[in-house]
């Protein structure tokens, strides 16, 4: 909402500095976005007097002008207009001028000296509408009252401040100028001025010449309307569409102008019609009927559903009700009888219409947020009232006035004590009862009236913060913090904690990637067609594809970030994310015991389960570049397994396993799937090839992805110390001789079954495949540490331990190198 | 036999002032001192002595003997403390040149910042509460007053999940989870809740369809806008120094009544005004109320015996603000060069 400074001093006596304006009614509640001072683009400019016109002795399209800018000598000025003559008053512009385009500077053209230029409308930031009398292409040849030398802003008009509020939608009262102007008398404590509107009219029934039916009197409350003859169309005068320009509203003719000036003016929408183009002088206010269409205002035909509301003639629609009017009932340059309306139309209807012909305007704006349900007389009358001052016609002194309006007020308790106890503050009921008046309230018998323009009043919490805006909020006391304070984190607030510090100790970036993408990822990451990653949470209203699904793998997201960096010339890169994933669920939760209901309303909570995916978390980690492989990868996430607590997993080739569909984005012979007991946690290795390839990454790239909820379910919940042995250790090496394809974790686990108690510790230290070495096996050297907690081991026990183990080696087909 | 221990003596002190070497001294203390040596040599003819002589020059024989033990020890003392300051001085190095790093990696910003004020909240006795990012339509907008056809919606652009009808949909706002704690935990209530939200708008250098926000709710008896001040005000000084002012403004949202935003004094000028802060002096920080009563009774709280406060805050606009980031999408571009310098 734009509010003309000039226009608000009608109704209340703004006389304070601009800037201390905009801050009191910010702090108020009316939030000011910005303010500007006409014309504070243009400087220097004045009213002259062109005393002669004469040919420029070397151009035949410039002329030479004396002027009288109201100095002790005119000026020469040359120009090239050809719409001014001797005695046109125009707007000039002097040596050192400011314009919005640009400084002025006196100069030569072709020889002549110049010391200005005549300013055209454009030049000064105008447009036909402001001045409609003028010639758009040339110099502005000014019909105002002025005197010469004056300057130009103070002789035109361009003399107002135009504010910029945000209105918040609770408050469309607040959308027009004297709702604002209200809102200025209530905060700075000064009287409102609102002179109730009156027009004299001239004898006539009106019901002779028009008849309003409504039909659906639920969704549009009320209905007036009235009627001027022999109107004379042409612009408004000088004031009202100054006044309309500081608003942002472009002035058209006289008539428009009065409906948009008593919308501004009161926040109602007025609309006119040609009583021409209202066949059977009949106007019904009807629902639509389905399929029926109207071309609106703005020149495109709308096809209309049964739910909407339209005001009629007996044949067609001529007007959606609240948001437009149709394009042929508007006002023309012939119009001699002109409708008005004033109407209540019920908000929801207005909105749900805007919605579904996608149609906004300014009335639609206010009335979607709700006008005054009672106003709608006194608007028509302002228009009246302003007809009669622009002499646009002859008013009939009888109007229609169809009311179903509830007029019962808004009431609400008023306890001072209640709403110093809320707000916490010792604020006297007498000056609380000055706040609510100087707002439009009424306070009697304990109760809050709340004025018919405000539609946001319900409780008695409303009135503390009537109370509380004017008191001033910043001039609430603080009050420290009181109560026990017993908070902690919960045991995955924990556990995510403890993973996120442990990923960064280890060298890993964090990372913050997008939970929606696109859905080319499944191809991306070769996903199988009939994976159940494909089986999405998809957005109905993307912004594009590329955010148009909710991930179902953190993978994607991991490789576009790898894939950034490297393109982006970073050497290596670490990185780490714990974030969701979203997985459709198949059915409703089902909700047991203490969970069935809810806790404070009791209610059961089945019946407020929307069957929302689940999200669980997720680790993901990738790294390229500074020599990693694989065993580098995992080597961070076995440290962060063991750092969690999380001991003894496997790692099983990634194609033995179903667990994570991502296997297709890795190396099949350099991939796996982490298991504890038979639980699958998650899965790690290299990036496939033709993955790498469409992610553009030019480097062997590794990525691990580990489910949180299943870490924490096996992480061992305590530490337990174990005892400091007292016994030495005792060492043997083994050299073994074993086919390439058995893993090292089968040799392990053969000899840890056969050493059995005593094993201490099993150290892989060497694995060589070569010259010395039969192809197709290979060599793996270990040093095996034992011991007791009984006594010393004696060369027996440890060698009776080797053999056992050699035995069991010799099962998986391990042999002691020669 | 007495002049030949004092001439061994004067001789091997003179040898002794040559010596510049350890290893010659040892020598040099074998050649006199040793088994074979020089003094032994001559006390092996002790025999030959009479029995008047023999004490004497035994007493002689010991001092000389220990008097060139002193000697040889003192120098070689001396000699090693040179050695040792000569090697220590050999192992002079570059102290400027780089340290050797183990690999340490870096949280991101926004869990920088996230962590610093959920520690704060903590240490007032809020807990953290999490809630869905995917919700519905009755716990973002419904429960919260925001009817459906409420025109506050219109300034949501919500994203909504195909094929639900337009129930799902993705928070627009942390506000959600006030009502998924108010279903499960009774008052008192006191927690926050960071968590991305989602809305449909386009990224620029100031706007991404995903962000943060840190949500808070507090429900007891007898909470007042006082507590509310209160609290946000500690915050701020906790994050901010003690100089900073807020600034409270009276606004509107649905699910909080009375409303307001609240603007932090501004970070360059501290409130006179500045081109950072348009002239204002103050930035806008966030939004705040006291619980709408309707809210409270939605989730089945009796508001006339409960009140209670709740407020929200952009994490990305204090991210940016505290690390003078001027471009929202370098949080999630995650360029190693950015990420390494928090």
């Amino acid at each position: 909402m734009n509010l003309s400074m000039k226009w608000l001093n009608d109704y209340v006596k703004a006389d304070m500095s601009i800037k201390d304006y905009c801050h009191a009614l910010t702090m108020s509640g009316s939030k000011v976005e910005s303010y500007e001072v006409e014309g504070s683009s243009i400087s220097n400019v004045v009213v002259g007097k062109i005393l002669s016109k004469g040919q420029h002795e070397n151009a035949d399209a410039l002329f030479v002008c004396q002027v009288d800018i109201g100095a002790d000598a005119p000026i020469q000025i040359v120009t090239n207009a050809k719409n001014v003559k001797e005695g046109d008053l125009v707007p000039v512009a002097l040596d050192g001028a400011v314009l919005p385009e640009g400084k002025i500077k006196k100069c030569k053209m072709r020889g002549v000296e110049s010391f200005g230029m005549f300013c055209g409308l454009d030049t000064l930031g105008l447009t036909a509408h402001d001045f409609p009398y003028a010639d758009p292409e040339g110099v502005f040849v000014i019909e105002e009252e002025c005197t010469l030398g004056q300057d130009i802003k103070s002789a035109i008009g361009l003399d107002d401040t135009s504010v910029e509020f945000e209105i918040t939608s609770n408050r469309p009262d607040c959308l027009s100028v004297i709702g604002l102007a209200r809102e200025t008398a209530a905060t700075y404590n000064l009287p409102l001025n609102v002179k109730a509107p009156e027009f004299k009219g001239v004898d006539g029934d009106i019901n002779s010449m028009l008849k309003v039916d409504i039909h659906n009197t639920e969704k549009c409350q009320r209905y007036c309307a009235g009627i001027v003859k022999n109107v004379k169309i042409g612009p408004s005068p000088r004031w009202m569409r100054e006044r309309l320009r500081a608003s942002g509203v472009r002035p058209i003719n006289n008539f428009v102008d009065i409906t948009n000036y008593v919308m501004l003016e009161y926040g109602q929408p007025m609309h006119a019609f040609d009583l021409r183009y209202v066949e059977g002088a009949h106007i019904n206010v009807r629902n639509a009927v389905n399929g029926e269409k109207i071309m609106t205002l703005d020149g495109v035909e709308r096809e209309l559903t049964d739910d909407m509301l339209v005001i009629a003639d007996d044949k067609k629609p001529v007007a959606v009700a609240g948001i437009m009017g149709g394009e042929y009932s508007g006002i023309m340059d012939d119009t001699t009888t002109v409708v008005f309306e004033s109407a209540y139309f019920e908000p929801t209807q207005v909105r749900r219409t805007s919605k579904a012909l996608r149609l906004k305007s300014d009335a639609s704006a206010r009335y979607e947020k709700g006008v005054d349900r009672l106003i709608s007389m006194t608007c028509l009358k302002r228009a009246f009232e302003l007809v009669e001052e622009l002499g646009a016609g002859e008013v009939i002194n009888t109007v229609i006035d169809c009311d179903y309006t509830d007029k019962t007020p808004a009431e609400v308790e008023f306890n001072a004590e209640w709403i110093n106890s809320f707000l916490g503050t010792d604020i006297s009921e007498s000056d609380m009862i000055n706040y609510l008046g100087r707002l439009g309230f009424k306070v009697e018998n304990g109760k809050v009236i709340a004025p018919s323009f405000r539609i946001d009043i319900e409780c008695k919490a409303d009135i503390a913060e009537e109370v509380a805006r004017i008191y001033g909020y910043n001039n609430i006391p603080s009050t420290d913090f009181r109560g026990v304070a017993k908070a902690e984190f919960t045991e995955v607030q924990k556990f995510v904690r403890t993973l996120r510090n442990t990923a960064v100790s280890l060298g890993g970036y964090e990372i913050a990637t997008y939970s929606f993408v696109s859905p080319k990822y499944f191809d991306k990451i070769k996903l199988p067609a009939d994976s159940r990653l494909r089986n999405v949470v998809k957005i109905q209203n993307p912004l594009g594809e590329d955010t148009s699904v909710m991930r179902t793998s953190t993978i994607p997201s991991m490789l576009d970030v790898l894939s950034f960096n490297y393109n982006n010339r970073n050497e290596k890169a670490c990185l780490f994310e714990i974030a969701k994933e979203y997985l459709p669920v198949a059915e409703k939760r089902n909700y047991q015991g203490d969970d069935a209901l809810l806790v404070n309303s009791g209610k059961p909570r089945h019946e407020y389960d929307y069957q929302l995916p689940d999200e669980p978390q997720r680790i993901t980690i990738g790294m390229y570049g500074g020599n990693c492989d694989f065993y580098t990868i995992k080597g961070m996430v076995e440290q962060l397994l063991d750092e969690m607590k999380i001991y003894d997993v496997e790692y099983i080739r990634a194609t033995d396993s179903d667990a994570f569909d991502e296997k297709t984005a890795m190396h099949p012979y350099r991939s796996a799937v982490i298991m504890k007991d038979g639980t699958a946690l998650g899965i790690i290795g290299e990036v496939h090839p033709d993955v790498q390839e469409t992610y553009e990454i030019g480097t062997k790239t590794y990525v691990a992805k580990l489910n949180v909820p299943e870490l924490m379910a096996c992480a061992e919940d305590k530490i337990t110390y174990s005892p400091l042995p007292k016994f030495p250790a005792t060492t043997r090496d083994l050299s073994l001789i074993v086919d390439d394809e058995v893993p090292v974790a089968a040799i392990e686990k053969a000899i840890k079954g056969a050493v059995g108690k005593i094993l201490e510790k099993v150290t892989l230290f060497d694995v060589y495949k070569g010259q010395q070495i039969e192809s197709g096996k290979k060599s793996v050297s270990y040093s095996i540490s034992m011991r007791s907690h009984d006594g010393t081991l004696t060369d027996e026990q440890a060698d009776s331990a080797m053999k056992k183990a050699l035995k069991a080696l010799a099962a998986i087909g391990a042999e002691l190198r020669a | 036999m007495k002049e030949q221990l004092e001439k061994i003596e004067v001789l091997a002190k003179e040898e002794l002032g040559k010596c510049s070497a350890i290893k010659a001294l040892e020598e040099l203390k074998i050649k006199y001192l040793g088994k074979k040596g020089e003094l032994t040599a001559i006390l092996k003819q002790m025999g030959k002595l009479s029995a008047e002589e023999r004490p004497v020059i035994g007493q002689l024989a010991n001092k000389v003997r220990t008097d060139i033990e002193e000697a040889v020890n003192s120098k070689l003392a001396a000699l090693k403390a040179d050695a040792q300051a000569a090697q220590i001085k050999e192992e002079s190095i570059d102290i400027t040149l780089p340290g050797k790093f183990a690999p340490f990696g870096k949280f991101h910003p926004l869990t920088k910042v996230e962590n610093e004020i959920r520690e704060i909240f903590m240490g007032m006795g809020f807990e953290i509460a999490d809630g869905p990012e995917i919700d519905d339509d009755y716990h973002v907008f419904e429960a919260l007053n925001l009817p459906p056809d409420h025109p506050a919606r219109d300034t949501q652009d919500t994203f909504y999940i195909e094929g639900t009808n337009e129930t799902n949909l993705l928070r627009t706002q942390t506000s959600s989870v006030q009502v998924h704690v108010m279903e499960t935990q009774k008052p008192p209530i006191r927690i926050i809740s960071p968590g991305r939200v989602f809305r449909s708008d386009a990224v620029d250098a100031t706007h991404s369809p995903l962000f943060h926000q840190i949500e808070g709710l507090v429900i007891d008896k007898g909470i007042t806008m006082s507590d509310l001040k209160g609290t946000l005000e500690m915050l701020m000084k906790k994050l901010y120094g003690n100089d900073c002012k807020l600034r409270f403004r009276p606004h509107h949202f649905p699910f909080t009544e009375p409303s307001c935003e609240v603007d932090i004094s501004c970070f360059n000028c501290g409130g006179e005004g500045c081109s950072m802060c348009k002239d204002e002096g103050y930035i806008e920080l966030l939004g705040a109320g006291m619980v709408h009563p309707k809210v409270l009774e939605n989730c089945g709280i009796d508001s006339n015996e409960y009140s209670g406060f709740a407020f929200g805050l952009g994490l990305e606009r204090m991210v940016m603000g505290r690390y003078d980031i001027n471009d929202l999408r370098l949080l999630y571009e995650n360029d190693v060069r950015f990420l390494e310098q928090f």
